[in-house]
């Protein structure tokens, strides 16, 4: 370069190249981190087990959409494909041969993950709306075809037989959720840890930059839509896991649960609520939108179904008008605004 | 010098528009050459026509012997070809800092090293002391440094600079003509399109001049200067020069 490296610039070099979180971040983190961890035992009620499973279940869901979405500016309204594949795939390795979930787990992730090269190889390179009408397309015939398949149950799905002997072989717990609690818990860890990852690599960095001006993003070197491809991929391996864990834990799965179109909706309110394109954006969406429709099923009876979609629905207007980046954003404004005041 | 860039008869038409008319020219290894023209002349079509933003109708861009005419912009860039937009196209959401690794990630993927071209490319541009400011908090002529430091931390050998100190004002001209120069002290060579003819006829080492897609000179700064064609698209005024 043409200028000799000056006292300016030797700074800038000594500087992290990823500025550490502030401590309060770091305490504040760590404490929820270790809430979580006693938090089985300081509400021992089964519900509020089951509540928060679903809370960690659907922060991978959440998070899936985000990958591929938040991140890399594609919307996927088929995410549900991908949470029947990795369903699927282990129940029906278990049921048929009786390999074990874990390994099921993969397998589902691999196949999601091919199939989703398969889906966006073609429709990524094009821009404007066909992704997210391919994806809307292909993830309803994939229910359809699994409502209609004989070899994998049809529309009665697959019913794991109860197996007390040998629980971490089966993935399956029937005395108590604490083992559902901690895997998904676990499962919700590594999930939150990849994306964290993603941001801070090459691959995260060129994701935002084809999200925000894929023109620019070109005239770097950047292939574009390969790029939109291995987002895809990850976010349906993603989403595969959250499958998987999900069969685990009701231990009858058909097509109409698994594939429901309800499950990509969810995926994707949760984490446009929380604050797509941020890491916990989809975390705060399923732990607000999560015990709202559990709880209202208890309130209302019976499904609930009704009354949590409407109260969704009043969510994603109010945060469409008012903050359409996210509530996250409501909070990281507030610290950034104090941290200006405090300078 | 050797030839780094030809341009070979390169035509390109929207619909009953003519942008580019059978252009012709060629880029020498470490030169500043100069693209001008009215505006509507054809300079920017004539930018992704090279890059590969567009496809020409006919004709030829050879970079360095090898023929790349309608590759894909990615790959052209990664054989060394950088630009600029006239309309400008920072990472709104990133910083300063990470817009540019986004660019020395070309070259690196280690993310330690990504950092340090970066910074190497900001304090060349003079703004180190903006790197951890947001791309969309900054004034269009920062703006402008932004891109052509992320454009010069992918390591092009050739640079298109779309309007460098178009719609910036006055007192910032004179450094970003410097950066120009600096540019090309580094080893890379400039291709760049200016309304300004003062700057211009400053910086070039030759200038190709355009008006209605054609190509009406192309020469040393002192000859285009007094080319009656020239002079016509401009109506005299480059005699402020």
């Amino acid at each position: 370069m043409a200028r000799a490296p000056d006292a300016a610039l030797e700074q800038a070099r000594a500087d992290p190249v990823w500025p550490a979180a502030p401590r309060a971040f770091k305490i504040m983190g760590l404490a929820l981190v270790a809430a979580l961890a006693v938090f089985p035992f300081v509400f021992t009620g089964t519900f509020s087990h089951h509540v928060m499973i679903m809370i960690f279940l659907h922060a991978i869901m959440a998070q899936s959409w985000n990958v591929i979405a938040g991140m890399s500016g594609q919307i996927s309204l088929g995410q549900a494909l991908f949470f029947g594949l990795g369903a699927y795939a282990s129940a029906f390795l278990y049921v048929k041969w009786g390999i074990t979930p874990w390994l099921g787990l993969l397998v589902g992730m691999a196949i999601s993950a091919l199939v989703a090269a398969a889906i966006g190889i073609p429709t990524l390179r094009l821009r404007g709306h066909y992704f997210a009408i391919a994806t809307l397309i292909i993830g309803i015939s994939f229910q359809i075809v699994f409502q209609r398949w004989e070899w994998i149950g049809a529309a009665s799905g697959i019913f794991m037989p109860i197996e007390r002997e040998t629980p971490w072989f089966s993935l399956q717990f029937h005395a108590t959720k604490l083992p559902y609690y901690y895997l998904s818990f676990g499962l919700c860890a590594i999930a939150f840890f990849t994306v964290w990852l993603l941001q801070r690599s090459r691959l995260g960095m060129r994701l935002l930059a084809v999200r925000d001006e894929p023109e620019a993003a070109q005239s770097l070197g950047i292939d574009i839509a390969w790029h939109k491809v291995i987002a895809f991929m990850i976010s349906g391996a993603m989403m595969a896991a959250a499958g998987t864990f999900f069969a685990q834990y009701v231990l009858v799965i058909d097509p109409d649960r698994v594939f429901s179109f309800e499950i990509s909706v969810l995926a994707l309110l949760m984490a446009v609520l929380g604050g797509a394109g941020t890491l916990w954006g989809p975390a705060l969406g399923a732990a607000i939108l999560i015990p709202l429709s559990e709880y209202s099923r208890i309130w209302f009876g019976g499904t609930g179904g009704a009354v949590d979609l409407l109260i969704y629905g009043v969510l994603i207007l109010l945060i469409c008008i008012y903050q359409p980046r996210g509530l996250l954003v409501l909070v990281t404004e507030r610290l950034r605004r104090r941290g200006q005041r405090n300078e | 010098m050797s030839e780094l860039l030809r341009v070979e008869g390169l035509s390109k038409r929207f619909g009953g528009v003519t942008a580019n008319e059978d252009i012709s020219f060629d880029v020498r290894k470490g030169e500043i050459l100069g693209v001008i023209g009215p505006n509507g002349a054809g300079k920017s079509t004539l930018f992704d026509l090279i890059t590969g933003f567009q496809q020409a109708d006919s004709g030829t861009v050879i970079l360095d012997g090898r023929d790349i005419t309608g590759l894909r912009p990615d790959r052209i860039a990664r054989m060394g070809v950088g630009r600029t937009f006239q309309k400008l196209k920072p990472f709104p959401d990133l910083t300063l800092l990470e817009n540019v690794m986004v660019g020395a990630l070309s070259r690196t993927a280690n993310m330690h090293e990504a950092r340090d071209l970066a910074l190497e490319a900001i304090s060349f541009v003079d703004l180190l002391d903006k790197r951890y400011a947001f791309a969309r908090e900054l004034s269009t002529g920062q703006r402008k440094r932004l891109e052509m430091a992320r454009a010069v931390a992918s390591g092009p050998r050739l640079l298109l600079m779309d309007e460098v100190t178009g719609g910036v004002d006055q007192k910032t001209i004179p450094g970003l003509i410097d950066l120009v120069f600096a540019l090309r002290e580094s080893g890379i060579t400039v291709l760049t399109i200016e309304h300004n003819m003062q700057v211009m006829m400053q910086v070039s080492d030759r200038i190709l001049a355009l008006q209605s897609g054609k190509r009406i000179a192309f020469a040393k700064p002192d000859e285009v200067r007094k080319d009656p064609l020239v002079v016509d698209a401009y109506l005299g005024t480059v005699d402020a020069a």
